[in-house]
């Protein structure tokens, strides 16, 4: 039997060759694929996707803590006897669970951006196909996606678990598409923000702090005056207080246009007036940043 | 490959390309020139990534000022810099920057497996790029210009902070880069030493200008130099010193400067070589005084040596002429005429 197995010498078919140097005929699919492979690649890296097992920890706690929360409050509106709505609406949930969606920002914007500062990779990109504005639009639109599956698969959750507890279709229609245009501004913005931040502390411990104390500090300030202005009487200071932080403009935002209830005090949410100015100052923001982040890639072409 | 006519970059305070003509067809070149002589300027202007004050480019046929993207798509280019994030394994880098270049991803996976077998990354290459040595990560940043088949690459100081023996075998991997791969390169150096054994054709530039350009060839086979060491006799107790008077005798053309700092300096001598005549007299030279011939071979000049003499003319020419004009044509006249000759070689 044995002798059987053994191959003739010479006739065995595997064979390593050493096929030497082979040159790339194909495609090159150009800039705009470039710049799509840069956001699908920082999209994915934001999620650990793609990077070593230690950075997909934080990333995919905080997805999971923003979705086991409205697994709970949909658990509780359809057990609940004689819910007619959920406890927590769809508008309010970001603002309920800000300091998980500003612990991921502030973990995800640096990784995003200052590796490629810190470790140079930044010339890289520029020595091939793609242009400065392709790098910071992808890196941006990929930001602020991360942001929108961490705030809309909740609510996505909270839609289903309504509709399991057979309350009113089109009312949790309504709020839920409400709620995601809400979500969208609010990623667009904070991604924004956290990504300026970042990229100007190419240190990525900085980039941490930096981004974590320009949302908390800012909300925790601006509502601590708001109770203290509110208590004094002046609701028209309130109103305008708001403008002041991210989240409460976008809070304003969706109290005057987006149906939801403010989270100020008293409920002392701008009008549709004075939302059109807290509307012009998200986007003048979102541009801002744009822009900054332009400007900084200028000096680190090569 | 790269033309360049009278290219010029100033910034505000300094003038870092000062009128600069070149012309570098396919294979190794070598891009030697001080610190702030203006190498990393001049990739910078053939990028596409930086507009030139005056003048103009074109490299592979492409302008630089309009088609910066074109060129970014065929021509690969490895920094001088640590470029490599720690965190990701060498496969993941690459793969990404070939799809960063265009390749669609199922070629990019292919060229990345393909490059970093050819660069020397075995199974390394599946580790984070943190734990790598200076040696791999320099063959990883390699790997990434060369990933997309580019038909150019530039490199910007590859051998910067390896051990002699890195050195070698990235210098070896550069001058294989054009002879395997048939990729053309540009790679750039303080070091003149580094480029004779790798380069085609060396293009030497200071202070923005250009100061030499020839092929490799040129400097270091134009005079032959044969080293020679001979034993000691009962007779000649100094058998080297009898062996230079009989050649000087003869008619041969001996250097009196010996090569320093190696065992046994003192007993070499460099008989220039005039052809085949010459081999014939050193043996029976040797072989008339009775003594033995230890070792008769080919000694290359090194360019460092070229230039040593060259630069010592031009500072006679400088103060001989110290207007800066009247030196400006001989330049052109001698680069014009290291042309032609690299077209000939082109072409043989």
């Amino acid at each position: 039997m044995p002798a059987e197995l053994t191959t003739p010498q010479g006739t065995d078919p595997t064979r390593i060759h050493n096929i030497g140097y082979r040159s790339y005929d194909g495609p090159r699919l150009g800039r705009s694929y470039a710049r799509r492979s840069l956001f699908s690649q920082s999209l994915r890296g934001a999620y650990g996707l793609g990077r070593s097992a230690k950075s997909k920890v934080l990333p995919m706690i905080l997805f999971a803590v923003m979705c086991l929360v409205a697994a709970i409050i949909v658990a509780v509106a359809v057990a609940g006897p004689g819910m007619t709505d959920l406890p927590v609406k769809y508008t309010r949930y970001a603002i309920v669970m800000q300091a998980v969606i500003g612990l991921y920002l502030a973990s995800q914007a640096p990784q995003s951006v200052s590796r490629d500062l810190r470790f140079k990779t930044v010339p890289l990109y520029f020595s091939r196909p793609i242009e400065r504005v392709d790098y910071v639009l992808a890196k941006y639109a990929a930001m602020a996606s991360a942001l929108f599956v961490l705030t809309a698969t909740p609510l996505v959750i909270l839609y289903a678990g309504a509709l399991l507890a057979e309350f009113d279709f089109a009312d949790q229609t309504k709020a839920f598409a409400q709620g995601l245009v809400s979500v969208a501004l609010l990623s667009v913005l904070f991604a924004g923000i956290g990504l300026v931040m970042a990229a100007l502390t190419p240190r990525r411990g900085f980039g941490v702090a930096a981004v974590i104390a320009v949302l908390t500090i800012s909300y925790g300030a601006v509502s601590t005056v708001q109770v203290i202005a509110w208590e004094q009487g002046s609701t028209g200071a309130v109103e305008w207080l708001g403008l002041f932080s991210p989240l409460t403009l976008v809070d304003g935002v969706q109290t005057a246009f987006l149906g939801a209830t403010s989270a100020f005090p008293g409920g002392e949410g701008p009008s549709a007036g004075s939302g059109v100015v807290y509307l012009l100052a998200v986007l003048a923001l979102i541009v801002g940043s744009y822009a900054v982040l332009m400007r900084r890639y200028r000096k680190v072409g090569l | 490959m790269i033309a360049t006519e009278s290219l010029s970059k100033r910034f505000p305070r300094v003038t870092a390309l000062d009128r600069l003509s070149l012309d570098i067809g396919p294979g190794v070149t070598g891009l030697v020139g001080a610190n702030g002589a203006g190498k990393s300027t001049l990739i910078k202007i053939l990028l596409g990534l930086s507009p030139a004050t005056e003048g103009t480019a074109a490299v592979l046929g492409l302008d630089v000022a309009t088609s910066g993207g074109a060129i970014r798509e065929q021509v690969g280019y490895m920094p001088e810099h640590d470029a490599l994030p720690p965190d990701v394994s060498a496969t993941e880098f690459v793969v990404h920057m070939a799809r960063m270049s265009g390749l669609p991803p199922t070629a990019a996976r292919e060229r990345t497996a393909d490059t970093l077998r050819h660069v020397g990354l075995y199974e390394e290459r599946y580790r984070p790029i943190g734990g790598y040595s200076t040696g791999m990560k320099q063959r990883v940043k390699l790997a990434q210009a060369l990933v997309h088949d580019p038909k150019l690459v530039l490199l910007d100081e590859p051998t910067n902070g390896l051990d002699p023996v890195g050195r070698d075998e990235m210098l070896g991997l550069i001058r294989r880069v054009f002879t395997d791969f048939g990729i053309s390169v540009l790679v750039t150096s303080h070091l003149l030493g580094e480029l004779e054994r790798t380069c085609d054709h060396v293009v030497v530039i200071d202070g923005g200008k250009l100061l030499r350009s020839s092929s490799t060839s040129d400097f270091t086979q134009t005079t032959a130099t044969l080293a020679v060491e001979v034993t000691d006799s009962d007779t000649h107790p100094d058998g080297t010193r009898a062996v230079r008077e009989a050649l000087t005798a003869a008619g041969a053309k001996l250097h009196a400067r010996v090569e320093d700092g190696l065992p046994g300096a003192g007993h070499i001598l460099l008989v220039e070589a005039t052809g085949e005549e010459t081999y014939d007299l050193v043996r029976d030279t040797v072989a008339d005084l009775g003594i033995g011939l230890v070792r008769m071979e080919q000694r290359r000049h090194h360019i460092a040596e070229v230039f040593r003499t060259a630069d010592a003319a031009d500072a006679a020419a400088a103060e001989a002429a110290p207007e800066p004009a009247a030196v400006q044509p001989a330049q052109h006249a001698a680069q014009h005429a290291v042309q032609q000759k690299g077209g000939g070689r082109d072409a043989g």
